[in-house]
């Protein structure tokens, strides 16, 4: 970083390249604690695939604060609404799913994937519109309101389902793994990292190469100089609830496929991951979420590995260190 | 006024109201005999307490925590485990109540010192974390916690069931050590209700209004902001923790659903909400609104689906059934935030008191 700065006289941004070392950093240590390579590449491979489903969840979230200081405490339900949602395409397509065709499978997940996003980006209009307009800029009623929602949509989910846990299980073609060497890497989790992935690039490549992007980004770091331009911030606002609504959807369906059961209980338990991800990352920030997401699944992987009694405060003390760190996350985009 | 700390509820249908709650709860042993109503006027003086110390932190800093329950867990616990491993005697009722209250206090400092220089919502967030892992914890370490099934104790002599002091020949009535541990547990809630009213109108109560108001120019005039809002969730915790341990020696039972489920705190949210925010009284009425629609309104829902269910309506039957009342709960917490957000207190207060209120 020094050398850039004597070779080029602009002021340029500097590029904070400490957070993104941090996972790898944690991944390497971890070898000689592990002991055996085949069972660290099976949690590492893991950690990857739970954090890129943490990070779909959590990335809608960090966005609507970053861009207008709201936050949704009923993000969770979003994600058990799509989880839901796909139960309705899945089950009476059983046959296909139990079929040992990839194909066949994917074509049965694939539009209940994006009736799940449908759904829940329809659910983030009403939500924004009904439970977040009313009381835009007043923190404290924000947290009450979303609250308030979660409660009524988790009890509409147990009226609708009733209160049993409705078993969701994964496609014939997604089970088992990849034997590579010593090594078995269970199939769905590659598909988790490829979607994570693919997600992760088109969030950045929206923000960063297009307009709408480019006016996100500024709205994030400054919203009234925007609106002083003439953009309606509040139409790009909603956009990007929607969307967050709709990635927390897919991620619902990613996350009861792996777990491979659906219950409305699920919001309450990742909320709390995905606000610890958010908080670690820095408010606002997407790259932050990304690694925020992947140290809090390799946390958790690796530790119930080594110290399993441990697993359970694990993401605590991960919180508490990194804000020792960074008081602001790993990653500071707003003023605020 | 003394004994209210010049702050009377201002509205005349709200003292009625209030005169009302207090002197039913009072004579509750008497006036409903049968375990189910004792058990109901027992958890609304617990909750009445447990929601006006949750009022000091949210009507009054302006701060919302999600980790009241954790303290309110942490006292039942201190109580239960207390009991439980040292038997049936006061020395462990001392014991526990030596170890619960300073334990919650400096928790709370920690959390407090950790995320309340930050935003409202970064303390949010920080409290709802801490509290689902402390949550966790309690359930996993089961050879002190008793896990998922909790610790059930057996109370000291005194305020056993089984003990009579006054017999049923003398006025009709029996009281036995059930009816000795209500009247502990109504007047220790009455007590701390009252010490809370006498903080929210000490000058450090204005402290903490002025905070919630605009905190830059709080901390502009002077006035340490940080100290203050770890002092009152300090305060906050120390009650908390207090009518954790009332509701433990009356349920004679700690366990997870009934001292740390994040349901709880919803509950609490819900109380303060309806009852109102920043009054105090709020406490009282929301405690009682939604204890009372707890459980005599579910047995109504309950007529209500089956009806439904008979006409061969779609949905609602569904939507009606006795579990699903947070649903409809969870509605009126959204209204009441929205239409009224001084929840039933202010109401009241608008429109009954408005002149003794403009001279206040």
């Amino acid at each position: 970083m020094t050398d850039l700065a004597a070779t080029d006289p602009l002021p340029k941004p500097k590029r904070d390249i400490a957070p993104i070392l941090l996972p790898l950093a944690l991944a390497l240590l971890t070898i000689p604690l592990i002991g055996s390579t085949s069972s660290w590449l099976t949690l590492t491979v893991a950690s990857l695939a739970m954090g890129m489903m943490i990070f779909i969840m959590a990335s809608g979230l960090t966005l609507v604060f970053g861009l207008m200081d709201v936050l949704n405490f009923g993000h969770g339900a979003f994600i058990a609404v799509g989880a839901y949602v796909a139960t309705l395409v899945l089950a009476p397509f059983a046959a296909s799913i139990q079929a040992d065709s990839l194909w066949m499978n994917l074509a049965v997940l694939a539009p209940a994937a994006l009736l799940s996003m449908a759904v829940s980006g329809a659910l983030g209009l009403v939500v924004e519109r009904v439970l977040i307009l009313p009381v835009y800029g007043q923190h404290l009623k924000q947290i009450l309101m979303t609250t308030g929602g979660l409660i009524v949509a988790e009890q509409t989910l147990y009226a609708l389902w009733g209160p049993q846990i409705i078993p969701m299980p994964l496609p014939t073609s997604l089970r088992g793994s990849f034997i590579l060497g010593d090594v078995a890497i269970a199939r769905y989790r590659v598909l988790a990292m490829l979607i994570g992935l693919a997600v992760f690039i088109a969030i950045q490549l929206v923000l960063n190469r297009t307009k709408v992007g480019l006016l996100i980004r500024a709205g994030v770091e400054n919203r009234e100089m925007v609106e002083a331009l003439g953009y309606r911030i509040r139409r790009l606002f909603l956009g990007v609830f929607m969307t967050g609504s709709a990635l927390a959807g897919l991620g619902g369906v990613m996350w009861a496929l792996y777990r491979e059961q659906v219950h409305a209980s699920m919001s309450d338990d990742l909320t709390v991951l995905i606000f610890i991800v958010v908080i670690i990352g820095g408010l606002g920030s997407i790259g932050g979420c990304f690694i925020g997401a992947i140290l809090v699944a390799m946390v958790a992987n690796y530790g119930g590995f080594l110290v399993p009694k441990l697993a359970l405060v694990s993401n605590i003390l991960l919180m508490v260190a990194i804000l020792m760190w960074r008081p602001r996350g790993l990653y500071v985009v707003t003023s605020r | 006024m003394m004994i209210l700390s010049g702050d009377p509820p201002r509205s005349r249908v709200l003292t009625l109201v209030l005169v009302v709650i207090i002197l039913a709860l009072a004579a509750t042993p008497f006036l409903f005999p049968g375990a189910k109503a004792l058990n109901v006027a027992a958890k609304i003086c617990v909750f009445a307490a447990l929601v006006a110390s949750y009022d000091l932190l949210l009507g009054y800093t302006g701060s919302v925590s999600f980790a009241h329950t954790m303290f309110y867990g942490i006292g039942s616990y201190a109580i239960a485990i207390a009991l439980y491993g040292l038997g049936p005697n006061w020395a462990a009722v001392a014991t526990g109540i030596v170890v619960g209250l300073p334990l919650a206090a400096l928790l709370a400092l920690a959390i407090g010192l950790f995320s309340l220089r930050v935003a409202a919502i970064f303390f949010a967030m920080i409290t709802l974390a801490v509290a689902s892992a402390f949550q966790v914890l309690a359930s996993q370490l089961s050879w002190l916690t008793g896990g998922e099934d909790g610790r059930s104790f057996q109370l000291p002599e005194l305020l056993r069931p089984g003990t009579v002091l006054v017999s049923r020949n003398l006025f009709g009535f029996e009281i036995n050590g059930r009816i000795l541990t209500y009247y502990l547990v109504f007047a220790v809630s009455a007590m701390m209700i009252l010490a809370l009213l006498r903080v929210v109108n000490s000058p450090f109560g204005r402290v903490l209004q002025a905070i919630r108001e605009n905190r830059f120019r709080a901390e502009a005039l002077g006035f340490r902001t940080v100290f203050h809002l770890t002092y009152a969730n300090c305060l906050a915790a120390l009650v908390a923790a207090s009518a954790g341990i009332l509701n433990a020696l009356w349920l004679r039972y700690a366990g997870p659903d009934t001292s740390l489920s994040f349901s709880i705190m919803l509950d609490i949210l819900l109380m303060v909400v309806i009852g109102g925010m920043g009054t105090i009284y709020g406490a009282i009425i929301g405690a009682t609104i939604f204890i009372l629609a707890q459980n005599y309104l579910q047995s109504l829902m309950g007529v209500a689906s089956r009806a439904a269910g008979e006409a061969g309506l779609p949905l609602l039957p569904g939507l009606l059934h006795p579990d699903r009342w947070l649903l409809w709960l969870g509605l009126l917490f959204i209204a009441s935030v929205y239409f009224f957000p001084t929840g039933v207190v202010g109401r009241l207060r608008k429109v009954g008191g408005d002149k003794s209120a403009g001279a206040h």
